[in-house]
C-alpha cells in the first residue's frame, strides 16, 4: 500500500509539473501579440508595455515558465487584465459556488441512481428493468447543456416556477437552494443514469456470490440481503468512478453556470475567454485541473482502502 | 487431420480477401441488427448518413436564407420546426448541422485514434522509461476535463473548423492510447508472439500481424462510443461561441441562438436538442451492442444472466 501510494504521488507530481508547464506556455500559442489583442490597437504604448511587464511577457520563454511556477507556489496567479484584481481572489470567490453545485449534483446522482440500479438488478428482465435500461442510456448520453436548457425552458420559462438566473445569496439558504435546484439537476442527469447502470451491473455480480446464497439459505429476508449484504459490496466500484465523474461534472459545470448565470468558476473562465483575459483563463483552468487531479488521487486511495482485493493485486 | 482442417479453413478465409472482410462485416451488421438497441442505433446512423450526404436535397430551404418578416415562428406547414431569430428555417439548419456534427466528430476521433494507436503501441511495446513518460503525458491531458482543455486551447488558438477538430482529437487521444497500451502489453505475453520473436521477427511485423488484430475490436467499440462524445463536445463549444464560427448551423450554435431568444420562442432549443439527443443515443446504442457482440466474455455473462 505504502509503495503504491508513493509511486502514485511521484507520478502525480510529474503530472502537475507538466500541466503547469503547458499552461505557462499556452499564451505562446496566441497568434500575434496577446496584450495588443486585449487592449486593442489604439491602446497607448506605455500601457501595453506595463501589462506585458506584469505578465512577464517581456522576459524570455523559460523565464516566463519559471515565474509562473514560482508565483503559483506563493498562491499568486497573476492579475486580471482589466480590473487589476488578483486572479487568486477572483477564483476564491467563484469556487464555493461551483463546489456546492458539484457536490449537490453528486449527492442527487447517488440518491436517485443507486436505488434505481438496485431495483433494476433485483428485477432483471422485467419491464421496469428494460425501461430503466433505455432511460439510463438516454440520461447518460444527454449533454449537461441540453439538460440545462430543457429544464430552463420548462420550469423557468414555460411554468416560471423556478428562478432562471442568478446564484442567490448564501446568507439566505432557502433562496440559494432554489437557485441551486435546476443547475444541480441538469448536471446530475448524466450521473443518475451512469450510477444506476453501474450499480445494476455490479449488483448482479454480487448477487451471484456464494455469501449471498448462504445468507439467503439461512432465511434472511430478501430486502435485508440486498440492502445490507449485497449493496455494501456493489457500491465499491462506484467509488472509483466518482473521481472521473467529478471531472465531467467540472466540465459540465461551465455550461450549466453559463445557462443559469451562476457566478461559479465555469462562468469566470467563460467570461474571461470572451474578453481574452488570459491570466484568469490560465488560473481558472489550472485550478480545475488541480481539483480533478486531487480528487482522483483521493478516490484512488479510498478505493484501495475499502477493497482488500485490489490491495493484494497491486 | 486437425492441422489440415485448420489450414483448409485458413486458406478459405484468406483466398477472397476483400469478399471475406465484407462477409464478416455483413455478419457483424446482421448480428447487431438482431438486437433492438443495435437496430435502433443502425437506423439512426443510416438516417443521419442519408441526411448528411443529401442535405441540399432533403432540406426545404437554404440554411442561410433569411426571412426577417417570419422570424421566431413556431412549427407550421411552411417551416416544420419553425424559424430562428433571422427567419432562417430551423429544419434546414438542423439538417445542415448534421454535416458539421459528423464533419467534426469523425475526423477528430480518427486523429485521436491514430495518435493513441501510435503512442499506445510504442509505450506498451517498449515499456520502461518510454512507457513512464507516455503515461505521465496521458495523465496530464486527462487531468483536464475534455471540454475545459478544448476551451483553453481554442481560447488561444481562436475558433475555426480545423482547430476544433484538432483540439477534440487531442482531448480524446489518451483514451485510445490507454486501451492500446494495455492490450499491447497483454498480447506481448502470448506464446505465439514470444515464438515469433525467437524466430527473429521484426518489431513492425509483430505489431502489424499480431498486435493490431488483437486490438482492432476494442478500438472499433471505442470509436463508436467516442463519436457521440465528440459531437457533444463540438456542440458544447459552439454553444459557448468557441466552435465552428457562425453562420454555420452547428447544433450548438442553434442552441446558443435559441438560448438568446428563450423568452420568445423555444423551437430552436427543442429542434437542436432533439437532433443532438437522437444522434448521441443512436451512436451509444450501436457502441453498446458492438461491445456485446464483439466481446465474447461480456456477451457470455449477459446471456447467462438473461436465462435466469
Amino acid at each position: 500500500m505504502l509503495d503504491y501510494a508513493l509511486r502514485r504521488l511521484v507520478m502525480t507530481f510529474f503530472v502537475v509539473v507538466l500541466i503547469m508547464t503547458f499552461l505557462a506556455l499556452l499564451i505562446q500559442l496566441v497568434p500575434g501579440d496577446p496584450v495588443r489583442l486585449v487592449l486593442g490597437a489604439k491602446a497607448p504604448e506605455e500601457l501595453v508595455q506595463s501589462v506585458r511587464h506584469d505578465m512577464y511577457l517581456d522576459k524570455p520563454v523559460p523565464a516566463q515558465v519559471y515565474y509562473f511556477f514560482a508565483n503559483a507556489l506563493h498562491g499568486d496567479l497573476g492579475v486580471d487584465f482589466q480590473s487589476q484584481r488578483s486572479v487568486t481572489s477572483l477564483i476564491w470567490t467563484a469556487l464555493p459556488h461551483t463546489a456546492i453545485l458539484a457536490l449537490a449534483s453528486l449527492a442527487l446522482a447517488g440518491l436517485l441512481g443507486v436505488p434505481l440500479g438496485v431495483y433494476a438488478a433485483t428485477h432483471p428482465g422485467g419491464w421496469l428493468d428494460r425501461v430503466t435500461a433505455v432511460a439510463t442510456i438516454s440520461l447518460i448520453t444527454m449533454p449537461a447543456y441540453v439538460a440545462g436548457l430543457l429544464l430552463l425552458l420548462v420550469f423557468s420559462v414555460h411554468w416560471s416556477i423556478m428562478p432562471a438566473t442568478g446564484t442567490g445569496n448564501l446568507s439566505n439558504p432557502a433562496d440559494y437552494l432554489k437557485h441551486l435546484a435546476l443547475p444541480a439537476i441538469a448536471l446530475a442527469v448524466t450521473w443518475i443514469g451512469y450510477l444506476a447502470r453501474l450499480v445494476r451491473t455490479s449488483m448482479l455480480e454480487v448477487l451471484n456470490e456464494r455469501y449471498i446464497m448462504a445468507a439467503r439459505s439461512q432465511g434472511i429476508r430478501d430486502r435485508l440481503v440486498v440492502y445490507k449484504y449485497a449493496l455494501r459490496n456493489a457500491v465499491i466500484p462506484t467509488i472509483a468512478v466518482v473521481g472521473v465523474g467529478l471531472g465531467t461534472l467540472l466540465g459540465g459545470a461551465i455550461f450549466v453556470e453559463v445557462i443559469f448565470a451562476r457566478a461559479g468558476l465555469g462562468m469566470l473562465i467563460y467570461n474571461s475567454i470572451q474578453t481574452r483575459n488570459f491570466p484568469i483563463v490560465r488560473g481558472g483552468v489550472l485550478v480545475v485541473a488541480l481539483l480533478f487531479v486531487a480528487v482522483n488521487l483521493l478516490t484512488d486511495f479510498v478505493y484501495h482502502m475499502v477493497d482488500p482485493r485490489i490491495r493484494v493485486v497491486s | 487431420m486437425a492441422v489440415a482442417a485448420r489450414d483448409g479453413k485458413a486458406a478459405a478465409v484468406r483466398a477472397p480477401a476483400a469478399g471475406g472482410a465484407l462477409t464478416r462485416l455483413g455478419r457483424l451488421i446482421r448480428e447487431v441488427a438482431r438486437r433492438p438497441a443495435g437496430l435502433f442505433g443502425l437506423i439512426v446512423i443510416c438516417l443521419l448518413l442519408v441526411v448528411v450526404v443529401a442535405a441540399p436535397l432533403v432540406a426545404p430551404y437554404s440554411p442561410y436564407a433569411q426571412d426577417i418578416v417570419h422570424r421566431l415562428q413556431g412549427p407550421s406547414l411552411h417551416h416544420l420546426f419553425g424559424t430562428d431569430e433571422l427567419g432562417r428555417d430551423l429544419l434546414s439548419r438542423v439538417i445542415f448541422g448534421a454535416r458539421i456534427a459528423l464533419g467534426v466528430a469523425i475526423p477528430a476521433v480518427l486523429i485521436a485514434m491514430f495518435v493513441g494507436l501510435l503512442t499506445g503501441l510504442i509505450s506498451g511495446y517498449l515499456g520502461g522509461g518510454t512507457d513512464q513518460v507516455a503515461i505521465v503525458g496521458m495523465d496530464a491531458i486527462q487531468a483536464f476535463p475534455a471540454v475545459i482543455l478544448a476551451l483553453a486551447l481554442l481560447a488561444v488558438l481562436g475558433p475555426s473548423l480545423r482547430n476544433v477538430v484538432i483540439v477534440i482529437g487531442v482531448a480524446l487521444a489518451p483514451g485510445y492510447a490507454r486501451v492500446v497500451r494495455a492490450m499491447t502489453r497483454a498480447a506481448k505475453q502470448n506464446q505465439y508472439v514470444e515464438a515469433e520473436l525467437s524466430l527473429g521477427a521484426s518489431t513492425t511485423r509483430i505489431a502489424v500481424h499480431h498486435l493490431l488484430p488483437n486490438i482492432a475490436a476494442p478500438l472499433f467499440i471505442l470509436i463508436a462510443m467516442d463519436i457521440p462524445s465528440a459531437i457533444a463536445i463540438e456542440a458544447g463549444l459552439a454553444f459557448l461561441g468557441l466552435g465552428v464560427p457562425p453562420p454555420s448551423p452547428s447544433w450548438g450554435a442553434l442552441l446558443a441562438d435559441g438560448f438568446s431568444y428563450v423568452l420568445i420562442s423555444p423551437w430552436a432549443i427543442i429542434a437542436a436538442s432533439a437532433a443532438l439527443m437522437l444522434t448521441t443515443l443512436g451512436f451509444a446504442m450501436l457502441g453498446e451492442t458492438l461491445r456485446d457482440v464483439l466481446d465474447p466474455k461480456l456477451s457470455g455473462t449477459r446471456r447467462r444472466r438473461k436465462k435466469r
